[in-house]
């Protein structure tokens, strides 16, 4: 609703958004550049901002320590996999409660959404027991399953938000053009839900990627994602800001740059289909 | 999709092909202290030697606690390793959980091993579990504040002589604070350090009966005098100070004292971290002239969980981790004071070593800790500042953080010590004790 | 109308998902229930054998109980409360024509990408630390005595923790839904002489009605579960110990399983309790 405003009005909007949103901002922006400073410097007094000897030597010092890549592949994959495998399950799901709904779709839809609200800590045990017998324990795959079953919920929700807003009149058209229900999916459905599966995929990566329960509780060496690699860098003996710094802005920095990039898509992904 | 579906079997052509090889990867759990993460910088000399290779699992100490129980007590055999505690390696072992430490090999001299720290790490005699290091607690103070304030540090101080000192060197204008001790919830963090100066002050955690004992006296001037204490002379905000905070405020040069682990010796005397290493001074932990000190014993170990495919190269690094070698090792390339302390008898009689200022105060603080007699009166449990028993953890724990509470003036000491006495009272009930 | 046919097919293909997910819920949820009712103490030895009701009065009994279930009530509501508030008037304010919009949003967004432990950390360590913290700098610059947040005023300093996670979150939703609205209505009310607060109450709020509700809904899923935050700023000190905080120190510090798993079906109750109540309102916002 942009309406035509003086230039000082434009101005004081300006300076005051900047403001709100470099202060939200600052937290990261404050550990990006501590994870330049020396130890000594992060807890200097007064706090010094800008005009310190930047080095790169508390990223030397992690990359040395931790083997960065191998975690951050982990993280990838088991973000990844499970948001591809989530889609392979939900679209279908979210296809029919969309097109063809019933008196129980919303009970369903609702349903799928309170299983999330099972406190994890409560299941650890049981879990934990059942990936020994399985043998997922420590493996990619196990975490993948794990991940996408608990954000089945969301991703199903979010797809049947934007199926509900395609048409149906254009669906029975195809059918009654006699296009199988295989074709109907791949060549009228799946054409026009591409932005809203695009935006549920951006929005379940960073889920995925940020979830640090079970990828800390199931995992030793093999698939520990990055999560793990801040375990390690959380208050050690001695001075750690300027590290701790270090190794969180390596583990941000991959998914705040991919998110800045798809920040419209996924402006989309958070709305939920709630407003058009 | 389908390039995902071959990588994820390429993946798993890769696991199996390197399981078949019998190059033996072994994975260790391990807490990120200092000396830990020294040993990783090592690994290559073990794998040099022995051709194994390792993969370490580095966590923050509560993280690896809650990991490693986890996975020891469901037997999911994670880890080939894993570093643990004085306070776990005897429950542990009794439960059949530990692969036993015996038949070690000739060179690694088992006798060698500081008796305290090995019947530490016992159960019934057989030893489950070897230091990587050990320690105690003592003073660490500063010399020229000392001598500003004109007194003079006795080698055996009292708890008042440490007030007063505190009181005297305590300039808030100046961020120094007297003296700079834990506060922080967790049995592990102050639920240690109140439990070793209640122990200096007669206290006990249960009479012979398992009774708890916070409805006595002992428990109340303890506490009361941590607090008093603490609010004349010690930093904002302790009620939230461990280990690490505590160091990096002494490291700064904002603390007077700081009665701590002794490990933490080699930390503050080192010029690359410390702004005050010249300056600083060791004596044995207080008392109050009952006859025990406010010191703990408590080590860092190596174990092997029961159920390993791969025993053999596990031992061979425990061996090699924890030996004279080893420490030679560390010696040659980072100097005697960096050395991993506490855990053999040869390190001190090392002339090498005894020059390190802080060798003999470690050691005499080690000796003075006496874990089977830990408290005034008499005590149906082993442990200086924790009780040898499964339930402890979870009870010291809500225990120190009610007594947290009264640090940060949330709540009066007589609260904290009626929720305790309840809260453990209930708990031993649980499990059966009483 | 669908026909019969079409009816089965999506059955068929509602299938999977709900299959898995009925397993997820109760493979752990029976596995749950049997654990509660077993006296488990896997440090003496596993399953000792059963226990009744035990756990379940003890649970309850336990002097943290009611203070634990308040805490998660107050962390959820703290949160929800301030990230719907600042939401909107951030909305608002993103909505005005200004130079740069884009990185102003790409700036607020920024907090959602952050993992929470790292965010506790970074909090905890970096700014709310009351030597070496960057608040303590500035009250001290101020002349103030540093407060010591994570003590003092824990409960706050939680809720503002996680209030930055998930204040770009509600924000850009309810922008969404600001940049929607029919401009011609608010500017013919405008004329009219309606105030803003009247505007705003009359136009703005209802039209963001539904937006509000999706922000709660989805927050209140992940809040009730908040653990990192406080695992790694208070370790459930200082009245923070929320519902699955307790929970997670009868299981892995008290090693009881049994205890434990009793909380976990009190705190699925809890869980329920909300959820119905939460259903009842978005079931009905979600048609309109």
């Amino acid at each position: 609703m942009a309406r035509a405003v003086t230039n000082n009005r434009k101005a004081l909007n300006t300076a005051i958004a900047w403001s709100i949103g470099l202060i939200i901002f600052f937290p990261i922006l404050w550990t990006i550049l501590t994870s330049f400073k020396t130890e000594a410097q992060a807890i200097s007094n007064p706090p010094v901002f800008l005009f310190f000897d930047w080095t790169l030597e508390n990223y030397s010092v992690v990359q040395e320590r931790s083997n960065y890549m191998r975690f951050l592949w982990n993280s990838v994959f088991i973000a990844g996999g499970s948001t591809v495998l989530g889609l392979i399950i939900a679209v279908p799901a979210a296809w029919s409660m969309a097109f063809v709904p019933s008196r129980r779709t919303k009970d369903i839809l609702l349903w799928m959404l309170s299983t999330k609200m099972l406190p994890a800590v409560g299941v650890l045990y049981p879990i934990y027991l059942l990936f020994i017998k399985l043998g997922l324990l420590d493996t990619r795959i196990g975490l993948t399953i794990v991940l996408m079953l608990i954000n089945l919920p969301i991703i199903v929700w979010m797809l049947y938000t934007y199926f509900r807003e395609i048409p149906g009149e254009i669906l029975e058209a195809a059918r009654m053009d006699g296009a199988s229900l295989k074709n109907e999916i791949l060549y009228v459905l799946t054409p026009m839900a591409v932005p809203g599966i695009a935006s549920t995929l951006l929005l379940n990566f960073i889920l995925a990627w940020n979830e640090a329960f079970w990828t800390l509780n199931l995992t030793a060496a093999k698939a520990a994602p990055l999560t793990a690699f801040i375990a390690s860098y959380s208050s050690p003996e001695g001075l750690f800001y300027a590290k701790l710094s270090a190794a969180s802005t390596m583990a941000i920095a991959p998914i705040l740059i991919m998110g800045w990039f798809s920040q419209k898509q996924l402006v989309r992904g958070l709305t939920f289909g709630a407003v058009k | 999709m389908i390039y995902t579906v071959s990588r994820l079997m390429g993946a798993c052509a890769i696991a199996a092909l390197s399981t078949a090889a019998a190059a033996e990867t072994i994975t260790i759990a391990t807490v990120n202290n200092g000396d830990m993460i020294r040993m990783q910088g090592y690994t290559d000399d073990f794998t040099a030697k022995t051709g194994h290779d390792v993969e370490w699992v580095t966590l923050e100490e509560n993280v690896l606690r809650q990991r490693v129980t986890t996975d020891i007590s469901t037997k999911g055999g994670s880890f080939d390793i894993t570093t643990i505690g004085m306070y776990e390696a005897p429950i542990w072992g009794a439960n059949g959980w530990l692969v036993p430490l015996d038949g070690l090999s000739e060179d690694y001299d088992v006798d060698d091993i500081l008796p305290a720290m090995r019947s530490g790490l016992s159960h019934d005699g057989t030893l489950y579990a070897a230091p990587f290091y050990g320690e105690s607690s003592m003073v660490m103070y500063r010399t020229d504040l000392m001598e500003k304030a004109g007194l003079e540090m006795p080698d055996a101080p009292t708890w008042d002589f440490i007030r007063e000192a505190a009181a005297a060197m305590t300039d808030r204008d100046n961020e120094i604070n007297g003296v700079c001790l834990r506060g922080k919830a967790g049995w592990g963090e102050g639920g240690a350090f109140i439990t070793v100066t209640a122990n200096s002050f007669g206290a006990r955690w249960f009479d012979e009966d398992w009774n708890a004992q916070f409805d006595q006296p002992e428990w109340a001037n303890a506490l009361n005098f941590f607090v008093e204490l603490m609010s004349e002379s010690g930093p904002p905000g302790y009620a939230t100070n461990g280990f690490n905070e505590n160091l990096s405020l002494f490291q700064q040069g904002k603390c007077g004292m700081w009665i701590d682990a002794t490990v933490a010796a080699s930390f503050v005397t080192n010029p690359d971290d410390s702004t005050v290493a010249d300056k600083v001074g060791f004596a044995l932990a207080p008392d109050t002239g009952l006859g025990k000190r406010a010191n703990w014993l408590w080590a860092w170990a190596l174990a092997i969980p029961g159920g390993t495919q791969k025993e053999e190269a596990a031992k061979q690094f425990i061996e090699w981790a924890t030996s004279k070698e080893y420490i030679e090792l560390v010696a040659a390339k980072e100097g005697w004071a960096n050395v991993p302390p506490g855990a053999r008898t040869s390190l001190y009689e090392n002339p090498n070593y005894q020059s390190v200022p802080f060798a003999k105060m470690t050691l005499d603080s080690i000796n003075a800790a006496d874990p089977s007699n830990p408290t005034v009166k008499p005590v149906p449990y082993v442990g200086i500042q924790f009780v040898a028993i499964p339930e402890f953890a979870g009870i010291a724990t809500e225990v120190s953080q009610e007594f947290s509470a009264v640090y940060a003036g949330q709540q009066t000491v007589e609260e904290a010590l009626a929720k305790a006495q309840a809260l453990t009272n209930d708990a031993m009930e649980a499990a059966g004790y009483r | 109308m669908a026909t019969q046919q079409s009816r089965s097919a999506a059955r068929l293909m509602m299938a999977p998902a709900v299959i898995l997910l009925l397993g997820w819920m109760l493979v752990p949820l029976t596995m749950t229930l049997w654990f509660s009712f077993r006296k488990y103490l896997p440090l003496r030895g596993g399953d000792l054998g059963w226990a009744g009701f035990d756990n379940y009065t003890r649970f309850i009994g336990s002097s943290s109980f009611w203070p634990s279930v308040q805490a998660t009530l107050v962390i959820v509501g703290g949160v929800l409360i301030i990230t719907v508030v600042l939401g909107i008037i951030l909305a608002l304010l993103l909505d005005q024509p200004m130079w740069g919009q884009g990185v102003v949003r790409i700036l607020v967004i920024a907090p959602f990408f952050v993992m929470p432990t790292v965010s506790a950390l970074v909090w905890k360590n970096m700014f709310m630390d009351p030597v070496n913290g960057l608040f303590a700098y500035v009250w001290k610059f101020f002349g103030a005595a540093p407060v010591e947040w994570l003590s003092q005023a824990s409960m706050q300093s939680i809720i503002m923790i996680v209030s930055w996670q998930w204040l770009p979150f509600a924000t850009l939703i309810l922008l969404t839904a600001v940049q929607s609205l029919d401009s011609e209505q608010l500017e013919a009310a405008e004329m009219d002489g309606a105030s803003f607060m009247s505007r705003f109450w009359y136009l703005i709020l209802p039209h963001l009605a539904r937006a509000i509700t999706i922000v709660v809904l989805i927050q209140t899923i992940f809040l009730l579960s908040i653990f990192a935050e406080i695992f790694v700023t208070t370790g459930g000190a200082f009245g923070t110990k929320t519902l699955s905080y307790l929970i997670f120190q009868r299981v892995l510090e008290s090693q009881n399983v049994g205890l434990g798993s009793a909380g976990g079906v009190y705190a699925i109750i809890l869980a329920n309790i909300v959820a119905i109540f939460l259903m009842r309102i978005v079931g009905k916002n979600l048609d309109a």
